[in-house]
């Protein structure tokens, strides 16, 4: 609908104005890398073995920033209570915001990834179609929960700091399965074993999309 | 149920308990056959998994709660959901606790990354997560609202997060094995103490619930106090 | 029209409504006065659909084949929040609500809107360097822009300067004698006598005081409002 489009597109406006969410989302996931770096320095002949946790570890981080900037913004200035006298499903809001935090994650995970390669010296060509894939599913996996998880810790009195306890937790078949799947196109090239990571978290989206969609409303307060 | 029935349902339930459990001892402890490999220290086995169906059913509550409470909007459910979250956290901690009891001898580790033990450290997150949510919210009603889209919200991904682990373990397969088969002779210790450990549950959720809603009650009554 | 009935709002221990009663008839245009935390601010929250009662109705009126957001798009709340995106320029801003409430979000429309405000050729500035006075205006194109039916306005004219002031009257006159409904808290008496036709006093939360502004002198109402306010 015409509305999700407008909401995802006012929040892409608002960051293409500031920047500050996408700055702070790589500049965290790019530190995690270099932390990351460092933690692991007895691995580092082997380190690829070690790329997909890393990277996820990276996205999930700088991810979680990207959530909490989406509704704590909003709260600024009252622009939430904005969207709620919109004559519209809440659900509809719900997509307009997951759409826009699914666009800044792949943004930063790509830049991300970007700097992994030079890091950690990695050559990836053929491997990218299905790096793309596997990005995209568990973003959208993250992201589906995510923003129903934002709204309710941004209305309380811990407001930012909740999201990461209560969202890592639920997200862990993300992780798990999206970590497993980097690893299979990065170190074992067992493709065929990429259907299972991947199912799970294609139904891990729909379950998720679908639940915050219907419950978005009863959470979704000024 | 008028509270004369309830207090006599609780103190049938309270011997029953009692009796139970000093049965449930008995048959794990003595009456069960002692185990090929592990010997006595499998014992515990009985506790630990009967600990984590209990706690599963509380969650299996609270999910149950927490939807009526969105359809019906009494408070009387989410008292149950809360409660029911917080016994659950109490059985699982039981696993968590009984399970590195239970590795080390064993397996000389504290921790094995087992499904079993995996989701019950998983869940005991996600639902003190739940407790959190609580915690931090003042108003009652925004409270019993958003913790029950959270209780729903743990309880769908509990599957989810059985089968990714279930699945990681097969990729990374460890070479400690916990008991799966139960032998026959064994069939009596594990139900009995499961049933026990179930009439636990449904005495310390009584008993919690009723905490719950006289506190609930009390703040209500405080809040027309302060109009006057 | 609008009936509201034993409406109840609590937050924790701290009752804001306790089971208030009020009919607002169509077209009526009522000034609402009270102390701070009497429950002004929270009876049009949940009239405005932001809030949920704890427990009493407020019942809309009921036609045959409206659905049920119907009465959430024929809304207008203006508060101290003005709901404005900081980042993004007044026409970005108008724009953005204009597609959500299905009005018209041509240019042409948008800059008539922001022209009526008084806040022409800085259409494309971001909200951001706006004075609190000039958000305040653009923050009443926003809440009128869908034309609604029913007016909410929690002290409106706090942070408006002169010109602002005279703008946001018009369009409130304008409405009036349009026959929309008003709802208004407003802590100037003189200011709410003139405009209204209703003066209601809202005290701990209950209506205390319910006259029409014809049955009374404003210095009469000063009285009985004062005498309310300050027994205890």
């Amino acid at each position: 609908m015409h509305k999700i489009w407008a909401i995802f597109r006012k929040d892409l406006l608002v960051e293409l104005r500031t920047k500050d969410t996408l700055n702070s989302m790589l500049f965290f996931g790019i530190v995690v890398l270099i932390v990351f770096n460092f933690a692991m320095e007895s691995l580092r002949d082997s380190i690829r073995s070690a790329v997909p946790g890393i990277l996820w570890a990276a996205f999930i981080f700088s991810g979680t920033l990207g959530l909490n900037r989406m509704f704590a913004a909003e709260k600024e200035n009252g622009c939430l209570q904005g969207l709620l006298m919109i004559p519209v499903d809440r659900g509809i809001i719900y997509f307009g915001k997951m759409l826009a935090a699914t666009v800044f994650m792949l943004i930063s995970e790509f830049v991300i990834f970007i700097f992994s390669l030079v890091f950690f010296n990695l050559t990836v060509w053929g491997e990218i179609p299905y790096l793309i894939l596997v990005f995209l599913i568990g973003t959208l996996g993250f992201t589906a929960v995510g923003t129903l998880l934002s709204a309710i810790a941004v209305n309380t009195k811990l407001r930012e700091v909740l999201l990461p306890l209560i969202l890592f937790p639920v997200v862990l078949p993300v992780i798990v399965n999206a970590v497993e799947a980097t690893n299979i196109i990065l170190n074992t090239q067992d493709y065929r074993a990429l259907r299972l990571p991947l199912s799970i978290m294609a139904v891990f989206t729909i379950v998720f999309g679908t639940i915050s969609y219907l419950l978005f409303e009863h959470v979704l307060e000024d | 149920m008028s509270e004369k029935l309830q207090s006599r349902f609780d103190t049938v339930l309270a011997i029953a308990l009692i009796l139970g459990m000093v049965l449930a001892l008995y048959m794990a402890l003595i009456e069960a056959p002692r185990e090929r490999t592990m010997g006595d220290l499998q014992r515990i086995f009985y506790f630990h998994v009967a600990a984590a169906i209990a706690g599963m059913t509380a969650f299996a509550v609270n999910f149950f709660s927490c939807l009526m409470y969105l359809v019906r909007r009494k408070r009387w459910w989410d008292n149950l959901a809360l409660s029911a979250a917080e016994i659950g956290v109490m059985f699982l901690s039981m696993v968590l606790v009984t399970g590195p009891i239970w590795a080390k001898p064993a397996w000389f580790v504290w921790w094995t990354w087992s499904p079993r033990l995996t989701l019950s450290l998983v869940l005991c997150l996600l639902y003190v997560a739940y407790i959190l949510i609580r915690n931090y919210i003042e108003d009652p009603e925004k409270k019993a609202l958003v913790s029950a889209v959270f209780g729903i919200v743990a309880f769908a991904d509990t599957p989810l997060v059985w089968f990714s682990i279930r699945w990681w373990r097969d990729i990374h397969p460890s070479p400690m094995l916990e008991t799966g088969g139960l032998a026959p002779s064994m069939r009596p210790a594990f139900f009995i103490c499961m049933i026990v450990f179930q009439i636990l549950l449904v005495f310390l959720l009584r008993r919690r619930f009723y905490l719950e809603s006289v506190r609930s009650e009390m703040e209500s009554l405080e809040r027309e106090a302060d109009a006057h | 029209m609008i009936e509201v009935r034993g409406l109840t709002k609590h937050f924790g221990r701290f009752s804001a409504l306790r089971g208030l009663d009020l009919t607002i008839g169509a077209g009526e245009f009522i000034a609402l006065f009270g102390r701070n935390g009497a429950g002004k601010t929270t009876l049009l929250r949940i009239l405005a659909g932001l809030s949920h009662p704890s427990s009493g109705k407020v019942d809309f009126p009921r036609e045959a084949g409206i659905a049920p957001l119907y009465w959430r798009g024929r809304i207008g709340y203006l508060s101290h929040n003005t709901s404005l995106y900081i980042d993004l320029t007044a026409l970005e801003n108008l724009r953005f609500y204009a597609q959500l409430m299905d009005m018209p979000s041509d240019d042409d429309s948008l800059f008539r809107r922001i022209r009526e405000v008084g806040l022409a050729g800085r259409e494309r500035e971001p909200v951001r360097n706006y004075s609190r006075g000039m958000q305040q205006r653009l923050a009443i194109a926003r809440a009128f822009l869908h034309n609604p039916d029913v007016l909410l306005l929690d002290e409106p004219f706090t942070g408006l300067d002169q010109a602002g002031s005279e703008i946001l009257k018009g369009y409130v006159s304008d409405a009036h004698a349009k026959g929309k409904t008003c709802l208004m808290a407003i802590h100037d008496a003189p200011l709410g006598y003139e405009m209204a036709d209703r003066l209601v006093v809202i005290d701990k939360g209950v209506v205390a005081l319910d006259v029409a502004a014809s049955a009374l002198s404003l210095s009469d109402f000063q009285q009985k409002y004062k005498f309310l306010v300050t027994k205890q």
